[in-house]
This record gives structure tokens, C-alpha cells and sequence, in this order.
């Protein structure tokens, strides 16, 4: 019996296992036990959440692998770590220490504007953002075994992470009732690879899982990217930026399960102190925008 | 024959879409009175202390364990872990099934494998002789059985990776993942 590992199935399935959970950023080993204790499905290491990146300004890189490893040796839950877009050595790095699934992040300052990292080249899956159905396809064509919309990292407003979820899911349903003589036109103006467009459509959904990012803050906003059709949240800065971290981490995990229950929704949703301060998100210049890195 | 699927987090709509694949009537189970009604329940792939903590938040864990006496239970993965008495480490399990199970037993992600598996039950019951391709995700392994807990397939090293103890079953892989319907069309039996 020969055992094969690295295979897409198993780089896909284990985003999979995420399915209608929450992935919550962790800077350290103490926030990840408490995001585990809150019921979170995977955490992700690094050094500085989103909010503070923009605060911070500077370059943004992967974070120790020393602070990394604390992490992974803190939780028995998979642990996800962030390398700069096209940073393939980053990655083959973030590989070496064990990472289960590796982010090629916007929220990093990217070492490549023009490449993405060839993801197929590793046997450990990555996650990439995007904003519309080519960059998600372009990702999964470079080997993505996991989608996430990018929305707005940082900034506590959910309204970009809406606005990317409704035009992937809005592009797959359009696709749906379109003529097979249409879709090779649909790739040149997406800019997504033909083969994975034509996949969409027989499948009616994403060839991978398809989680939401950036601006979630609250369980409502949790449970509004669920009814929106996506697969699970990452929560970034929403957790250890506000008042009460391990009350709220586990309201959105509830929240999660039962985003079409509103009693449910609403019970979690008392009492959790202070949001994360907020910072308007659509109205943000473009310059400063991190969901706009990405080729 | 209505089966449910624990559908706290994970991977509950591939098992559904197997159900169907095999014209069993499927129902997610969130909360307590969502077993009302079923012939039997599985227990996904996921992460199980997500399970534990959402498990005992909505009432499910003594609900569970009064089905299972008189209803099939199949735990993949995660439903394993949680469906078993002893994982050597402290965390909310239905206790239901007489095997000790290790978490993360192969190590981490890149270390996730498949491999082919020969498993007689499952070919007599199913009249098949092809062997059954199993995919493992920082899966578990059974590190014993006792009691009415037997095996039912390990790896050619010994390590067990399913056993069953009359109506339950427990595999530390994931038939979800596959196209192959001879382990959803086991458990039905066991349904039955």
C-alpha cells in the first residue's frame, strides 16, 4: 500500500475541516489558547494584527518562526501562518517549521508586484484573498487550495468584505446561466483561467472552499458573510481588539454555526463590551487600501 | 431512513451530499431537537474541541449519548475523537464507544496522507473486492479497543484506523472526500 502525501485532495480537504468555523488572529501563545478555549477551528500566527499594521506603517514580513513554533506547540488546532505576496522563500520556510496552512497575505507588504507565489510547488496548502471571481481564479490556477475574500483588514467595517463576497457569489451565479459559447469570454474579461470558469459553472460553486476576511467585527457580521454563502470567518483584529476577547471569540464561533438563527444571534450578541474602534472602510483612499495588492 | 449530520462546524455538507448520492433523506442537527425523527447520525471531519465547546453550549452532549443506545452513530475524523471515552486529554467527549483515540497521531498537515486500505466487512457487506482508498487529515488514530469495541481496519504497521462497536462506528479518515459510497452505504446497514 503506497501512501502519497501533498496531493490536492489533501491540501483542499483540510480547508474542508475548516467549514463553518472561525479562524481568529493570534499574536501570541496565550491569545491562541484563548481562541482555541472559544471553540476557533485554526488560528493564525503573526506578529502584529491588521489594525496595528496600518497603525505601524513600515514594511509588514512573515512573522519568527520562533513565535510561530510557541504558537503550534500552545494549540492541538491547525495553525496558519502569513508570507508576503510572492515570497516564495517565506514560504518554503513557514513549510519547514510545520505551518498547516500558509496565507500569501495582502495584509503584508508585498515582495513581488507582479507574481504570486507558484503554490503548486509546495506541499503545504495556502490561502490567498481575493475580490471578484479572477483573482480567486487566477489563485486557485497557482495552486490556492483555499479561497478567502479579501475585504478590508483592520478596520472593523465589514462593508469591503460584503462587497467581495456578493461579487464572487454573484459572478457564480451568473455563470450558471450562461451559454458554454460565453464562457471563454467571460475568462478574457475576468482574467481567469478558462478551465477553472468552466469548472465553476458544472459545479455551481468554487472548486475549493471560499471563506470571508477583513472587517468582521461582530457576530452579526460573522453570520451576514454566512447567509451570504460563504464557507467560514477569519477574524483578524475584531477579536483582540475589543473589550472582552474570549466573550466575543466565542459569539462569532456560535454565530457561525447558527447564522440563520436570529434568536440564537441575538442572545450571543448581548453584553460583549466594546468593538474593535472602527475605521470606515469605504471611504478609505485608495492608497491606503491593503485588498488592492494583488495581480 | 432520515439520517442526520452533526453540523456544529466541519466538513457536514460532503457527508450529506454522499447521503444523497445514495437516496438517504438528510438533516442538519444544530440543536437537541434536531434528532428528532432520525434513524441514525454521523459526525463529521472538523475540529473537535470546536465540536465540545458548541456541543455542550446548546445541550447536545446527553441528548447524543440517549440517541446512540439505539441509533447508529458513525464519527469520521473529528465525530471520531468525540464519539470515543478517552483521547489523554482534557476535552468535552460523548464518551459513547469503547476506544482510546490520539489526536494529530501522524503530525501535521504536510504530513497528511492517502492510502489504500483493505477492509473484508466493508467488501462482504458491500459485495465489493476493489480495495478502499482512504484519505487521512491530521487524522487521528485508535490507539486501543476494548470492551464490545472492535477493529475494523489498521494500517499495515497495526495502527487502527476504524473499529466498530455494534451500531457505532468510528474511522480516523474521511469517505466524505471520496466519490467512492461504500462506507455511507456500511453505515446505513448498521442503520437499518
Amino acid at each position: 500500500m503506497e501512501s502519497k502525501t501533498g496531493t490536492w485532495t489533501e491540501k483542499k480537504g483540510l480547508a474542508q475541516m475548516l467549514k463553518g468555523g472561525v479562524i481568529m488572529d493570534v499574536v501570541n501563545a496565550e491569545q491562541a489558547k484563548i481562541a482555541e478555549d472559544a471553540g476557533a477551528c485554526a488560528v493564525m500566527a503573526l506578529e502584529r494584527v491588521p489594525a496595528d499594521i496600518r497603525a505601524d506603517g513600515g514594511v509588514a514580513r512573515m512573522s519568527d518562526p520562533d513565535m510561530i513554533l510557541k504558537i503550534i506547540d500552545a494549540v492541538s488546532i491547525p495553525v496558519m501562518a502569513k508570507c508576503r505576496i510572492g515570497h516564495f522563500v517565506e514560504a518554503q520556510i513557514l513549510e519547514s517549521i510545520g505551518v498547516d496552512y500558509i496565507d500569501e497575505s495582502e495584509v503584508l507588504t508585498p515582495a513581488d508586484e507582479e507574481h504570486h507565489i507558484l503554490k503548486h510547488n509546495f506541499k503545504v496548502p495556502f490561502v490567498c484573498g481575493c475580490r471578484n471571481i479572477g483573482e480567486a481564479l487566477r489563485r486557485i490556477g497557482e495552486g490556492a487550495a483555499m479561497i478567502r475574500t479579501k475585504g478590508e483588514a483592520g478596520t472593523g467595517d465589514v462593508v469591503e468584505a460584503v462587497r467581495h463576497a456578493r461579487s464572487v457569489i454573484g459572478s457564480i451565479k451568473h455563470l450558471q446561466v450562461m451559454d458554454d459559447e460565453e464562457l471563454m469570454t467571460f475568462a478574457k474579461n475576468n482574467g481567469a483561467p478558462y478551465e477553472l470558469v468552466k469548472e465553476v459553472k458544472t459545479l455551481g460553486r468554487m472548486p475549493v472552499v471560499n471563506f470571508a476576511a477583513g472587517g468582521v467585527a461582530t457576530p452579526a457580521d460573522a453570520a451576514l458573510m454566512m447567509q451570504l454563502g460563504v464557507d467560514g470567518v477569519f477574524v483578524g483584529s475584531g477579536i483582540f481588539k475589543s473589550g472582552d476577547p474570549a466573550k466575543r471569540a466565542a459569539a462569532i464561533v456560535k454565530s457561525v454555526t447558527h447564522y440563520q438563527d436570529a434568536s440564537i444571534l441575538a442572545e450571543v450578541s448581548k453584553n460583549l463590551g466594546e468593538a474593535m474602534v472602527g475605521r470606515n472602510a469605504a471611504h478609505m483612499p485608495e492608497s491606503e487600501k491593503l485588498a488592492v495588492r494583488g495581480w | 431512513m432520515k439520517i442526520g449530520v452533526l453540523a456544529l462546524q466541519g466538513d457536514f455538507a460532503e457527508h450529506i451530499t454522499m447521503l444523497k448520492r445514495i437516496g438517504v433523506e438528510t438533516a442538519e442537527v444544530r440543536l437537541p431537537k434536531h434528532l428528532d425523527g432520525l434513524d441514525g447520525l454521523i459526525m463529521p471531519g472538523g475540529e473537535s474541541t470546536t465540536f465540545g465547546k458548541l456541543a455542550v453550549a446548546y445541550g447536545l452532549i446527553e441528548p447524543i449519548q440517549q440517541f446512540g443506545k439505539s441509533h447508529a452513530i458513525w464519527g469520521t475524523c473529528a465525530g471520531a475523537i468525540f464519539l470515543s471515552k478517552d483521547i489523554g486529554r482534557d476535552q468535552p467527549l460523548l464518551g459513547l464507544m469503547d476506544i482510546k483515540v490520539q489526536r494529530n497521531a501522524f503530525g501535521r498537515q504536510v504530513d497528511s496522507f492517502e492510502t489504500d486500505l483493505e477492509i473484508d466487512e466493508l467488501m462482504k457487506v458491500t459485495g465489493t473486492e476493489h480495495p478502499y482508498h482512504a484519505v487521512f487529515i491530521r487524522a487521528p488514530i485508535i490507539e486501543s479497543v476494548y470492551g464490545n469495541a472492535r477493529v475494523l481496519s489498521a494500517l499495515e504497521d497495526g495502527r487502527i484506523v476504524a473499529a466498530q462497536e455494534g451500531h457505532l462506528l468510528a474511522t480516523s479518515f474521511h469517505p466524505e472526500l471520496t466519490d467512492d459510497t461504500r462506507f455511507h452505504e456500511y453505515f446505513i446497514s448498521l442503520a437499518s
